[in-house]
């Protein structure tokens, strides 16, 4: 049998914003154009089933990948296939309904990403009337309670606005939302990071039990290495818009090779440490706009030589993983 | 004798339907050179007991009873007046959002030498070589030229190297620092927290460190408090409430933070979210998302009472109480 498809293919992405000052005061001001590479060639799959979660410090490109991922941004550069279709190409055409209702999104903050004005059953409902899937209100009642039943939120809930809720009660409402059209593919950008960690449990749990039920595929994106840990089955690590090393999580977490996610996982506090004082990494994410030459890292990585200095490490198979790391 | 005292303190908002009692009855103390964390989940009370000890609570919020007592001396009803030498001179703060708590129109130089000038008899010239060695001492490299800038051109956690700067500025006994590094990434986060640690070491300066995440509590802490609706929990020293936690809460809470060293299939949760001010249950607040919670539990309010070496607000400890 040959291996089956990876659901989701990303090839070689890139997003750059125009970040330039107006036209008038570049004339006179005599300055070009001025770029900024958010994700600069990213390149994934992540097969049915399965959870790949992206991690890194802001403003290394985690969600701009999502937002290329569901179609809010067009990328500058590469492909998105979707189940062996050109993701972006449908977009743009009169299939993006059909795709929608396959890839759907769990935003970070739950406070913001849910209309005050509406009550819960409007909220989840949406969906369901946009794509047109269901029009009779007493069914459409129905689904949006069964949906709420399955983020262990009750049918009596749907009558009620969403400052009625707690954290991470209205995050529960946004997964149901985003599961209202029997999605796929959920891009989950950051969605506990805004909970506290009892809430966070129940949530991950649920997202969990949904992808056991459902066979979802997830792209969880987030700074937690932790939580990273938990959810998923690969992980890319990625720094200034490029991805430094993407592996499956064992190898991952017990032997991390590139120099940056050594460093990441040495930031995390121990909880059963000994409380000695660890020697975290000097030194702070570059200025995207000004990136530094050769391998991005460099400034901070205490291993770079003077190949690391000028020569941009590609991102090459090593051992069954994916590094971009001239040192190992 | 203590650095801080803080005993039963009940800090309320008075509101149309009645009164919320947001701090009910906390008690406990600091060590001069003690570092104490504060835990609890968001809405527990963390930052209104940092906000009662530095005399900053949001009006209608007050002191409605018990005692803040710094050095032995009763600061909870001093006047604003009074109140602002203490704060800055004797208790210093450091807020979690770096950028909110520096002023963007003024140079962090300006800043430094106005915090130095109000607390200490110095001259502008002194104040200026002071403010220099502060922001070298927080690792802020080519502090002779960067004391001119202004806080835009300073990166997160450049600023909050400032910010702890500021705080540290008249060389107060004790610092109150509020999520210090909740804005921050986990490898600034490193960096700011081995910074604090080191600096009020050196200056042996008390921290209160307020935060939601154990981990910063375990690596950096000397003892531990834990609130849940209001209340104290539990405190102790910190290897004992991270490693056999007395109350159930604490349990509870250590068992769902996801680590970095086992892997299991579902973390453990506690069902259920903390109760708002309004409804606050009878008996212990923990009552309801208790799995442990007996009759008594729900009927009679618990006080501290010692667990080990810990002090929990549990009836499971009651026996080892009497």
């Amino acid at each position: 049998m040959s291996p089956p498809q990876p659901l989701v293919r990303a090839h070689d992405l890139a997003m750059r914003f125009d970040v330039s000052r107006p036209w008038l005061q570049r004339v006179i001001e005599g300055k070009p154009r001025q770029w900024l590479q958010a994700v600069d060639g990213v390149s994934f799959e992540i097969a049915r089933g399965q959870t790949l979660a992206l991690v890194g410090e802001s403003g290394c490109g985690k969600s701009t990948v999502a937002r290329l991922l569901v179609g809010l941004y067009a990328p500058s550069r590469g492909s998105f296939h979707f189940d062996g279709q050109d993701a972006h190409a449908a977009y743009q055409s009169a299939d993006a309904r059909a795709l929608r209702q396959r890839i759907q999104m769990i935003f970070q903050d739950p406070y913001a990403s849910l209309n005050p004005r509406w009550t819960v059953e409007a909220i989840v409902g949406e969906p369901l009337l946009e794509h047109g899937l269901i029009s009779r209100p007493a069914e459409l009642r129905e689904r949006a309670a069964e949906l709420l039943v399955s983020v262990g939120l009750s049918a009596q809930d749907l009558g009620k606005y969403p400052h009625q809720f707690s954290g991470g009660q209205r995050q529960r409402i946004s997964i149901a939302r985003a599961l209202a059209t029997a999605p796929q593919f959920l891009v989950c950008d950051e969605p506990t990071s805004a909970l506290d960690v009892s809430v966070q449990a129940q949530v991950l749990n649920i997202m969990k039990e949904l992808q056991r039920s459902r066979g979802l595929t997830y792209l969880f994106i987030s700074h937690n290495l932790a939580v990273v840990r938990h959810v998923s089955d690969q992980v890319g690590v990625m720094y200034l818009g490029r991805l430094v090393e993407l592996a499956d999580k064992h190898t991952l977490f017990s032997q991390p090779r590139h120099p940056y996610t050594r460093m990441l996982l040495d930031a995390i506090p121990k909880m059963q440490g000994s409380g000695a004082a660890r020697t975290p990494v000097q030194g702070e994410v570059p200025n995207p706009l000004n990136p530094p030459s050769g391998c991005t890292f460099h400034p901070r990585c205490p291993q770079a030589d003077e190949r690391c200095k000028t020569e941009r490490p590609a991102l090459r198979q090593f051992q069954g993983i994916q590094i971009a790391c001239h040192q190992v | 004798m203590s650095l801080l005292q803080v005993k039963n303190l009940v800090v309320e908002f008075p509101h149309r339907r009645g009164t919320l009692r947001a701090l009910d009855d906390i008690s406990f103390e600091i060590a001069p050179g003690e570092i104490l964390g504060v835990v609890g989940e968001s809405g527990a009370g963390k930052s209104l007991t940092g906000a009662a000890i530095i005399g900053l609570l949001d009006p209608p919020g007050r002191v409605a009873s018990g005692q803040i007592l710094l050095q032995g001396e009763r600061i909870d009803h001093l006047s604003s007046q009074q109140m602002r030498h203490i704060r800055g001179r004797r208790i210093g703060a450091i807020f979690q959002d770096p950028l909110t708590s520096l002023n963007p129109l003024y140079s962090v130089g300006q800043q430094l030498i106005e915090t130095i000038l109000a607390h200490l008899p110095l001259s502008e010239q002194q104040a200026r070589q002071r403010a220099i060695e502060l922001l070298q001492d927080t690792g802020i490299p080519a502090a002779q030229e960067r004391i001119d800038h202004y806080p835009h051109q300073f990166s997160g956690g450049m600023r909050q190297r400032v910010v702890i700067a500021l705080a540290l500025a008249a060389e107060p006994q004790l610092i109150v620092a509020d999520e210090p590094t909740t804005a921050l990434d986990v490898s600034i986060q490193a960096q700011i927290i081995g910074l604090l640690k080191k600096v009020c070491k050196d200056r042996g300066a008390a921290v209160m460190l307020i935060t939601h995440d154990m981990g910063v509590i375990a690596e950096t802490c000397d003892r531990v408090a834990v609130l849940y609706a209001g209340r104290l929990a539990e405190i102790g020293p910190v290897r004992q409430v991270i490693g056999q936690p007395a109350h159930p809460y604490t349990r509870g809470l250590m068992a769902c933070i996801p680590d970095m060293d086992s892997d299991r299939p579902k973390l453990s949760q506690i069902d259920g979210a903390m109760p708002r001010l309004n409804a606050i249950p009878s008996g212990c607040a923990f009552n309801p998302r208790c799995p442990q919670a007996s009759d008594r539990c729900r009927s009679q309010r618990p006080e501290l009472m010692p667990a080990g070496v810990t002090a929990a607000a549990c009836w499971l400890h009651a026996q080892e109480a009497t």
